[in-house]
């Protein structure tokens, strides 16, 4: 079986800084990633570089086999979605109309949504908990509500792979845990794969299956969470002490 | 779908209307059985020629005018993301208005000022492209920065070219810059141009409603966002420069006419691009028809009018949009 996503020998640089050399991953279906690194070690960039949204340095990025580049953006969008660290939206919009855009890749040049874009969009919504909120603009909501609507966007485009920046950030404690049991019922249930960069090392070892850690100086380590992820190597990324301390759902790291 | 269906068949009933009115109001008074006879009858007269080749051609091309600049508006607004872009944020008016106002200084016929102004406004275009061209990419801010710069360097050459012109020419200098439809030709080209550039974009309106969401955000939706804002670039250029070779550089309609019907109806393109060709048309029509007659027989250019309902309208529009963020 192929794997959905797969990166052959990728370099990834910006602005002359080498993040990852030489990276060969392999995201399956059913598989939960999470990404860990110190802040400007280089998450975003390769989340995008995954995406096709921006070129590689060497190597290639393969969805199901093809090459990224050989594929059309609007081929790429019915597999793959992205969620943005940050919304920048021009003019004023309701929610519902935020979230419908997720169905942009499945749609018809012609005509207005169907009637089932519509019952996705508004099943996302429900599903971030923001029923209610559909007709209200977007300017109005609450910087963790607008991370909500940003979520049900890409869980409306029902993408194979979801790569997503940061998804929990602004979520309160109830939301994030709400957002990630949802993710990880996708990748479950429906056969989804997620590649998602966090800062909560604890909220990784809890849904994530595989890890990868980015050092921010070229060098990278993954692998299975159990593996990876330990009090050596949280110190090595964050260059501070760590504390692992025993925890309901196996150990939870607390900074020393 | 009902809103929008509504409102734009309002629009229409109002297009007609104001294109009524135009035929209606002028100089020359008909009574209104004497009007309908002018107006439906062929035989020839002095009425059915003060309206049909008089007051329609007019009307027609303050329509298309209209029309062509609220649809060049409201896509300059999506590509640069800027709720307060218009036409001629790229610089395209000042090309043209320098063109213009130096094949009057030498005495050019109109046909071949309203050629100058539109070869003036492509070459505006095609200087700020260039020039905010940089490594392969451009952003928007770069782009908008590019323009302004511009446009204040024609801004000069237009000034120096007033400065130089015989008494005689500044009328007619003046009116043109303010935009004027008293000397447009026939408003055939500009219409058939407003027809094929809406019909170019209204398939694209979908992608333009993602990419309001971001470059990015698009990208990751499946826009082919480079294309998409290189086609859309070219003919909102192209659309700016048609208007401005038929009535001089008509101020406000373009910045307006999008801003209210976002407010009506919302951002949909798919709504908001036939909206905008549809009032802005009508409210230019009526604004010219104003400018004919409400100092008659002394002719107002059109951009006084639009310029003296847009300054209110614009800042009423603001302090509402400043009240609910």
């Amino acid at each position: 079986m192929t794997c959905l996503l797969q990166t052959r020998q990728l370099k990834v640089t910006i602005a002359g800084k080498t993040l990852c050399e030489a990276l060969n991953l392999n995201i399956e279906r059913g598989q939960c990633w999470g990404m860990l690194g110190s802040n400007g070690a280089g998450k975003t960039t390769l989340l995008h570089t995954l995406a096709g949204l921006r070129p590689a340095a060497a190597g290639s990025v393969l969805l199901d086999g093809k090459s990224l580049s050989a594929l059309a953006r609007r081929t790429i969008a019915q597999h793959i979605g992205v969620l943005f660290q940050d919304a920048h939206d021009a003019f004023p919009d309701t929610a519902l109309n935020t979230v419908l855009i997720g169905r942009h890749p499945h749609a018809k040049t012609w005509g207005f949504e169907s009637a089932e874009d519509i019952a996705l969009a508004q099943n996302a919504l429900a599903a971030t908990g923001l029923e209610g909120l559909e007709l209200r603009l977007i300017s109005t909501l609450s910087g963790g509500e607008r991370r909500r609507v940003a979520l049900a966007t890409v869980l409306a485009q029902d993408p194979a792979l979801y790569l997503l920046d940061e998804p929990v950030n602004h979520l309160d404690l109830h939301q994030q845990i709400a957002a990630l049991e949802l993710l990880s019922a996708r990748v479950r249930n429906d056969g989804k794969a997620v590649m998602m960069s966090v800062h909560d090392v604890n909220l990784a070892a809890r849904y994530c299956d595989h890890v990868l850690l980015l050092f921010g100086d070229g060098t990278l380590m993954q692998g299975p969470t159990g593996t990876v992820l330990n009090r050596t190597s949280l110190e090595r990324l964050y260059r501070h002490p760590i504390v692992s301390v025993a925890g309901p759902q196996g150990p939870a790291f607390l900074p020393g | 779908m009902t809103r929008p269906r509504t409102l734009l068949s309002i629009l229409i009933l109002l297009s007609l209307a104001s294109i009524t009115c135009a035929l209606a109001v002028g100089s020359a008074h008909l009574s209104g059985p004497a009007w309908w006879t002018a107006l439906t009858d062929s035989t020839p007269s002095l009425a059915h020629t003060i309206l049909w080749e008089l007051r329609m051609p007019r009307a027609l091309a303050a329509f298309a005018t209209g029309g062509l600049l609220a649809l060049a508006g409201a896509l300059m607004q999506v590509l640069l993301r800027n709720p307060l872009a218009d036409p001629y944020i790229l610089g395209v008016s000042g090309g043209a208005a320098s063109a213009a106002l130096l094949l009057m200084l030498i005495g050019a016929g109109s046909a071949v000022i309203a050629g100058g102004a539109f070869a003036g406004a492509m070459l505006s275009m095609l200087l700020v492209f260039g020039l905010a061209h940089s490594r392969g990419s451009w952003t928007p801010t770069r782009l908008l920065l590019t323009g302004v710069v511009v446009a204040a360097g024609w801004g000069a050459l237009i000034s120096f070219l007033l400065a130089v012109s015989p008494l005689g020419n500044l009328r007619g200098m003046l009116f043109w810059l303010m935009g004027d439809l008293s000397d447009a030709g026939t408003p055939w080209p500009a219409l058939l141009v407003l027809g094929t550039g809406l019909l170019i974009c209204l398939p694209l309106a979908r992608s333009l409603n993602v990419l309001a969401h971001g470059e990015l955000q698009a990208s990751a939706l499946g826009v082919a966002v480079g294309p998409l804002r290189w086609g859309i670039y070219t003919l909102a250029a192209v659309l700016t420069a048609s208007a401005v070779a038929l009535a001089g550089s008509v101020g406000f309609i373009g910045l307006i006419v999008p801003h209210l019907l976002r407010l009506l109806i919302g951002s949909d393109h798919r709504v908001l691009l036939p909206g905008a060709v549809l009032l802005g048309g009508a409210l230019l029509t009526l604004a010219d028809t104003l400018a004919r007659s409400v100092l008659a027989p002394q002719q107002l250019p059109v951009g006084v009018i639009t310029a003296l309902l847009g300054v209110p309208v614009f800042l009423y529009l603001l302090s509402r949009t400043a009240a609910r963020s």
